[in-house]
């Protein structure tokens, strides 16, 4: 089949130096290369804090407003959960011109925290989304059985809810993982010096330079900087796309 | 009664629901709604930021012949993309569903990679395939002694590999959907269709098709919004050239307000986006709150 040709095509691609084929053995060049001549550590750097900070981030917001949303009613909670799911539809290119301009007040252009602010854009209301799901899908008696028991609502949150949502806790940590290991507009619009990009915008813009394309180089660090979410996909596969086909997603 | 005291106690506490939703709400209103705002007021001011103009930027732009190009491309592209994107992913799902279930993971996994890897580092990896002077596809083309294709410098080409990309990247999508959909038609209904005679591809237009009718819809409708703002790939494949002939909105907009600095001019090109992705949350809203009736 078509995709899975151009996909092996392309990754014999990104090994080889010859076209289609090794025809001189395998060279380990390029990777000591983008170690050692280029700031590709520092973006793989930046890009895990940017990412670990996003996750949990988005884990802490979403969990808390999809509990509300899912149990505890309160004025206006349904008009919020259809606006979450609005708020899902805006992609990330209507909005990065004003966000350009307020970044820029806030001091934060040129620094990787700025993406720490406004990947959540992007993360949350998917999770909250997925969050409401699974919450809902929970009986309603295990938490009046909590509530007999004399547990709050925190209590009831992290001993009952979490462990009993694990999957969908999960495939929202990958969600929001893919979305800040991915993006590629806000860091391009947002950040110009080479110390604070991350691995996306580091790897596109600083390994081509001018007309010399270090052919190698570039490949081995698309391969790298790729590796992540494929591995961490390739062992929770299952989870995640239970996650995504229960909830409407985009792609 | 004891339920009925639970409930009224639990709905006594809406102040801690407020609380508990109260980070989400300030981010949706200081990130999302602010600049949203803040950004229809940018696209009313001068280059410099200094004077109001009114709807002079957005005058501008319709005497261009440039920005009806990008109007015409991101139509043209999120149509046709997405129609590939749906087809293939439906057969995938058919073709997967078909085969015995211990090689469906292993097949749908491999199937997904290209979904799972940030698109715009495995658009890097197709410009290598792309690229003019070494590029690995015109090689091949060599071999089998055709004539070398200006993937890239051409517009034809340069919209044609675009595409490709992004139907590669996109494909997967769908195919997991439909898979899920797929395994959740019953049984019965195909087996009861074979005993009344049905073939093949009776049983397809009147019980598959049916049944998966507002998935597909909801599925497609996603990917237009998606495709159409779409920025990864046509950046790091051509950069909007050439002579912008592949520019799409996102694209366009951060050559102009970014790159040119003109920032209220970006701001008005981006916002163009939003009657159409607007008119489309809608439809989608109508059709997930159906789904979510008939469940």
């Amino acid at each position: 089949m078509l995709i899975t040709a151009l996909k092996t095509n392309k990754e014999i691609a990104e090994m080889a130096t010859n076209p289609w084929l090794i025809k001189q053995g395998i060279t380990f060049e390029h990777f000591n290369y983008l170690f050692t001549k280029t700031p590709f550590l520092t973006f793989f750097k930046n890009t895990i804090i940017v990412t670990i900070s996003v996750v949990i981030i988005t884990m802490i917001i979403s969990v808390l407003a999809a509990y509300s949303l899912s149990r505890l009613k309160f004025w206006g909670s349904g008009v919020l959960a259809t606006g979450i799911f609005l708020t899902y539809l805006v992609p990330e290119t209507l909005l990065f011109i004003p966000l350009f301009k307020i970044v820029g007040w806030l001091g934060l252009l040129n620094s990787y925290w700025v993406l720490v602010l406004v990947y959540p854009t992007l993360s949350v209301p998917f999770c909250t989304w997925l969050m409401i799901g699974y919450f809902s899908s929970i009986p309603k008696e295990i938490d009046e059985a909590a509530l007999i028991d004399g547990a709050n609502h925190m209590q009831m949150l992290l001993k009952v809810f979490i462990p009993v949502a694990m999957p969908g806790l999960i495939a929202a940590t990958i969600f929001a993982f893919t979305v800040s290991w991915a993006g590629f507009l806000y860091p391009l619009a947002f950040i110009y010096s080479e110390s604070e990009m991350v691995l996306t915008v580091g790897t596109v813009t600083t390994l081509i330079k001018g007309d010399v394309f270090h052919w190698g180089g570039l490949m081995a660090g698309a391969l790298l900087a790729a590796a992540p979410p494929v591995i961490i996909y390739a062992f929770l596969m299952d989870y995640y796309i239970a996650g995504l086909t229960s909830g409407a997603t985009k792609g | 009664m004891k339920n009925n005291a639970l409930y009224i106690w639990l709905r006594q506490k809406p102040r801690i629901a407020f609380f508990m939703c109260l980070p989400l709400i300030l981010m949706v209103l200081c990130l999302i709604i602010y600049p949203f705002i803040y950004s229809i007021f940018l696209s009313m001011l001068n280059k410099a930021e200094t004077k109001f103009v009114g709807i002079g930027n957005y005058l501008f732009l319709f005497k261009r012949e440039t920005f009806w190009l990008v109007v015409q491309q991101s139509i043209f592209f999120a149509l046709v993309a997405v129609f590939f994107k749906a087809l293939i992913g439906f057969i995938a799902a058919h073709s997967i569903n078909a085969i015995p279930s211990k090689g469906q993971r292993k097949w749908r996994g491999m199937l997904l990679i290209p979904w799972v890897i940030p698109p715009a580092l495995s658009t890097l990896g197709w410009w290598w395939l792309f690229e003019p002077t070494y590029s690995a596809l015109n090689w091949f083309l060599k071999e089998i002694s055709l004539p070398a294709i200006p993937w890239l410098s051409e517009t034809f080409w340069a919209r044609f590999s675009i595409i490709l990309v992004n139907i590669w990247v996109g494909a997967p999508f769908f195919l997991i959907m439909y898979l899920a959909a797929l395994k959740s038609i019953p049984e019965d209904l195909y087996e009861a269709a074979s005993i009344d005679g049905a073939n093949y591809r009776q049983k397809l237009y009147y019980i598959t098709l049916p049944m998966m009718k507002n998935i597909i819809s909801i599925t497609i409708l996603f990917s237009i919004i998606v495709t159409f703002a779409n920025f990864d790939i046509v950046r790091v494949l051509t950069r909007g050239g050439p002579i912008d002939t592949t520019h799409l909105f996102a694209t366009y907009a951060f050559r102009v307000g970014i790159e040119s600095g003109d920032i209220p001019l970006g701001a008005s090109v981006s916002l163009f986006m939003f009657p159409i992705l607007a008119i489309l949350a809608f439809i989608i809203l109508r059709s997930v709150r159906k789904r979510a009736l008939e469940v």
